[in-house]
């Protein structure tokens, strides 16, 4: 039988391999060789294939079966055999397979061997890996070790103990004897394990702590003093090459010191004094120009803020942060910051002399540092600062990236809320924020905010006119036009009467605000909530407005056969209140009184608007040609999620250089001169499927489209418009909204429209809004169409029409071919 | 307390892993995954802190090998900072001027090296040139020298 072969000849060997499979391959002609070997009960070779077994594991292979050879090395008298041995029992034991309890007696011959390497190996695998157990076993041993005289030992003692007492926490009160001269100790690696030590001891029991505080220690003076000294030298005395970071002496050792300090001090006067003058002193002296230095001055501040320290070094403590925020390197000012923030709500003055540095962090390029730098100016926004704290945030809401939009909106609600200084500042804010990040507010908000709107009376016209102008250029953000279309609702009165005292009142005539609403509710940009939103505001308006009740009604009775069964509910009812209830109408529609201020959930009363709709069923039409999207169902669903649809976390890509990426820029600077503008389009990646346009993500941009409509048809009285919108993230994608008119005296009825396209295109058809053309062009039926058109050719369309009318059925052909370039180049 | 550390190449090769806390090799497996994915998506503009479930991450990149260190979230971050730097030099100062190439070769002296610098956790030696004396001597020990040569040719 030859000799297995060698662990660095087989990790060359493995390393040889070409193919996942050609490495599995290797592997499991070594494994079995391995096994034989095992089988053979072979001693000499015993510990290079477990070696060999190790890094397989380490590859991510199975290696269960070394399990007992691992025992069997360590049981072993050979040091090379052991050191294996311990080591894989540290990789492939642990205390679920009943197997570990095996190695408790060599654990405990080991611990008692004459060598210390020995010893060592033993103190290392039970201070690592051993169980309550065979902590429970061994702790004898570990208490009598923790004693001895020989440092190497001592200290690797100390760490296994604080490994029994995290296991068995019972088992603590019998190292506590021989803790009592632990720090006369020269040697720094004893010295470090016994402070971590104490540290456990006191962290876990707070009868541990109190004794440790009080009592004397073996050199007659107590633990306090101790440290302090032991610290002091540490930092006074000269270089010393073996403990020597970068000029500082053993900050691994300073460090832990501070901690426990910190540990004892905490809630206790008289410790906290016997450590004033050195944490004073590490603060002043540290050297800072490394990571090092820093490292000590955080753990330094750490322990100031957490003790009962005077002002004055509380003070020195958040300077030292303060100064941190400007630091280079990131890493401090993260640090800085997360520690700013646990001591913001008891030092907030302190902090407060910092708010402008930490509001320059918003700006870094680190995503965790702009999260930290949010919360913290949060938390120091106040009375006296509002004004230029919410003007920074705003800025940071306008550019930050989309995983904080809805928490940094909900912020600045919060915050203007509470420190407004006056009401129109507050309206002002409110809206810029609907205007930013409009489709990132939380669904709550909208009730909140209208609530707020209503109870602001001298502000209402201002606020409507306001409004108005915010979603006259663009209505896709939800919450933004729902707030709104509920604002018009109510204050339409005021916003035709041009009763403006803040600002100079617009011109607005009854049919325009109607025309407003009505292309919200038809949009497809609309959620099916909004739309409520927009059809209840049109009907409370046949009581504001004057000259234009019948269309009103004409709008109204025509939602009364639409698809969407809330909003055909709605119309249902309040043509009915036209009807049969007219002398009932204006009572039901008067202006909302002032309202209870209510908690976060929003005002129960607000029934006419929306508190949950139900879900539409959609039903789109199987397009004549082009490929069904497979998961529709899906696709539905996020649909009807409404204005709370999540952005996509970003992916890591940087923003895309393309012809949508400049659009972007182009939104970017029009957002900073404070014109309502939609939020930039978020990175999603390239949907594959249409449907996905159709969430409430402004991915159309109307503004930037400007391209011609068409008039696809127009025979025997029927007459069909094309409007295109091209979206801003997909530009192979166009969507068409065909419009169906009727100049004829009679109504069609039971209208169908199909369409089809060339091989190269795709084609989805949603569902129409309804299947009736009232005559004499006083409605229309509008659908949408979305073609896919990934090789930009020319697009040609062949639709097809069947509807009733005069009674009979009507069908015919037509091509479509005057497409405008815009449309699909 | 370190409750786990992983050295890892830049594409994701585990060259060490060391547990300070019992969890089923499943779930070993599954964490390495992802924190692997976590770390070498970030890029350089980033700090060296990541926050990961209830614990911080704590990694820095030497030439092609990545140490990463999970701590609590009472551990001084920029302190494990240096944790990880001093083993490296330890590292260093045993295999003379190290490489990715010396950790994969001879992972169990890493090995061995780790656990004279840190026991549960927690370090156990600050002096460079104790921890180093203690392998070297562990190495005398010895029996089969020809296994275990410090530089062995490759």
């Amino acid at each position: 039988m030859p000799a297995p072969i060698r662990l660095r000849e087989l990790i060359r060997t493995i390393r040889t391999a070409r193919t996942q499979a050609e490495e599995r391959e290797m592997i499991q002609k070594e494994c079995a060789a391995i096994r034989s070997s095992f089988r053979e009960e072979d001693n000499t070779y015993r510990c290079r294939n477990v070696a060999k077994l190790l890094y397989m594991h380490m590859l991510g292979y199975p290696a269960h079966f070394g399990q007992l050879e691992c025992l069997k090395l360590i049981a072993s008298q050979k040091f090379t055999d052991k050191r294996i041995g311990y080591l894989g029992a540290m990789l492939l034991l642990d205390e679920r397979q009943d197997v570990h309890l095996l190695m408790t007696n060599c654990i405990k011959n080991d611990l008692n061997h004459s060598t210390q390497y020995v010893q060592g190996l033993a103190l290392c695998t039970l201070g690592c890996m051993g169980s309550s157990e065979m902590c429970r076993d061994l702790a004898g041993e570990v208490e009598k070790l923790l004693k001895t005289s020989n440092s190497y030992l001592r200290k690797k003692a100390a760490l296994c103990a604080v490994h029994v007492i995290r296991k068995v926490p019972e088992l603590m009160e019998m190292f506590l004897p021989a803790t009592k001269n632990l720090l006369n100790e020269k040697n720094h690696g004893v010295l470090h394990t016994s402070v971590v030590l104490l540290t456990e001891m006191c962290e876990r029991s707070p009868d541990m702590l109190a004794h440790f505080r009080k009592v004397r220690q073996l050199s007659s003076s107590q633990l306090v003093p101790q440290l302090v000294r032991i610290l002091k030298n540490l930092i006074m005395s000269g270089y010393s090459p073996e403990h020597d970071v970068s000029g500082i002496s053993d900050p691994f050792l300073q460090v832990r010191i501070l901690r426990l300090l910190r540990i004892l001090g905490r809630n206790d006067d008289d410790s906290s004094e016997a450590m004033n003058d050195i944490l004073a002193q590490v603060a002043t002296n540290t050297e800072t120009s490394k990571n090092v230095g820093n490292a000590i001055l955080y753990e330094t501040v750490l322990t100031i803020m957490d003790i009962k320290s005077e002002s004055g070094l509380r003070v020195l403590a958040i300077n030292i942060l303060g100064r941190f925020l400007l630091n280079n390197d990131k890493n401090i000012r993260y640090v800085a910051l997360t520690s700013l923030l646990k001591t913001v709500q008891t030092d907030h003055n302190a902090v407060q002399r910092h708010r402008s540095t930490i509001v320059d962090c918003l700006k870094d390029l680190d995503v965790s540092i702009k999260r930290r730098a949010m919360e913290l100016s949060f938390a120091l926004v106040n009375g006296n600062n509002v004004r230029g704290m919410m003007k920074e945030l705003l800025y940071f809401l306008d550019s930050c990236e989309p995983e904080f939009k809805a928490d940094c909106a909900s912020g600045i609600f919060l915050a203007a809320e509470k420190y407004a200084p006056s009401k129109r500042w507050h309206i002002d804010t409110i809206m810029r924020v609907l205007t930013t990040a409009g489709s990132y507010v939380r669904d709550d908000a909208v009730p909140n905010l209208i609530q707020l709107i209503t109870n602001s009376v001298e502000m209402h016209a201002y606020t409507v006119q306001r409004l108005y102008k915010a979603i006259l250029g663009d209505y896709s953000q939800q919450p933004l036009v729902q707030v709104a279309s509920w604002c018009i609702g109510e204050y339409g009165d005021l916003l035709v009467s041009g009763q403006c005292e803040e600002e100079e009142p617009i011109q607005v005539t009854e049919d325009e605000v109607l025309d407003i609403l009505e292309s919200v509710l038809i949009s497809n940009m609309s959620a099916s909530v909004t739309r409520g939103y927009a059809l209840t505001a049109i009907m409370k308006l046949s009581t504001r407005f004057t000259c234009t009740v019948n269309r009103i009604k004409k709008v109204v009775s025509i939602y009364g056969s639409s698809i969407d069964v809330e909003l055909q509910q709605r119309a249902v009812e309040y043509n009915a209140l036209f009807k049969k209830y007219d002398h009932m109408r204006p009572a039901l529609l008067e202006r909302m009184p002032v309202m209870e201020k209510v908690t976060t959930n929003g005002p129960a009363e607000i029934v006419q608007t929306n508190g949950e709709t139900e879900t539409a069923v959609l039903e789109t039409k199987p397009p004549p040609s082009g490929l069904q999207p497979a998961n529709q169902a899906n696709d539905l669903l996020d649909l009807l999620g409404g204005s709370d649809i999540p952005v996509i976390p970003t992916a890591p890509t940087s923003k895309p250089v393309s012809a949508g990426g400049e659009l972007l820029d182009l939104l970017g600077d029009l957002n900073l001169t404070g014109s309502p503008v939609s939020a930039p389009a978020p990175q999603i990646a390239q949907p594959p499927f249409l449907l996905d346009g159709l969430t409430s993500q402004p991915l159309f941009n109307d503004i930037a489209a400007g391209i011609p409509s068409i008039t696809a048809y127009n025979k025997n009285g029927l007459k069909i418009d094309f409007t295109f919108e091209r979206s801003n993230t997909n530009p192979s994608v166009t969507v068409i909204t065909i419009q169906a008119s009727n100049s004829t005296e009679l109504d069609m009825t039971d209208f169908v429209f199909q369409a089809a396209v060339p091989k190269t295109f795709q084609l989805q058809l949603l569902s129409p809004s309804s299947s009736v053309i009232p005559a004499f062009n006083s409605g229309t039926i509008t659908q949408v169409i979305k073609v896919l058109n990934p090789q930009k050719q020319q697009l040609r369309m062949r639709i097809k029409l069947t509807y009733n009318h005069k009674g009979s059925a009507m069908q015919d052909l037509a091509e479509v071919n005057n497409f405008p370039p815009q449309s699909w180049q | 307390q370190i409750h786990f550390i992983l050295l890892f190449s830049r594409q994701g090769k585990l060259r060490l892993q060391k547990w300070y806390t019992t969890l089923p090799d499943k779930e070993k497996k599954k964490i390495i995954r992802e924190i692997v994915q976590i770390i070498l998506s970030r890029n350089q503009k980033t700090s060296s802190f990541v926050d990961w479930k209830d614990l911080k991450l704590v990694y820095k990149r030497y030439a092609s090998l990545y140490f990463c260190c999970a701590i609590e979230d009472q551990d001084n971050e920029l302190l494990t900072l240096e944790v990880v730097h001093r083993y490296v030099e330890l590292l260093d100062r045993y295999f003379g001027n190290v490489c990715e190439l010396d950790i994969i070769f001879n992972f169990e002296k890493a090995y061995f090296i780790l656990d004279e610098f840190i026991i549960g956790g927690e370090v156990q030696e600050t002096s460079k040139k104790i921890a180093v004396k203690a392998i070297e001597d562990s190495d005398m020990l010895q029996e089969t020298v020809e296994e275990y040569m410090n530089k062995p040719a490759f």
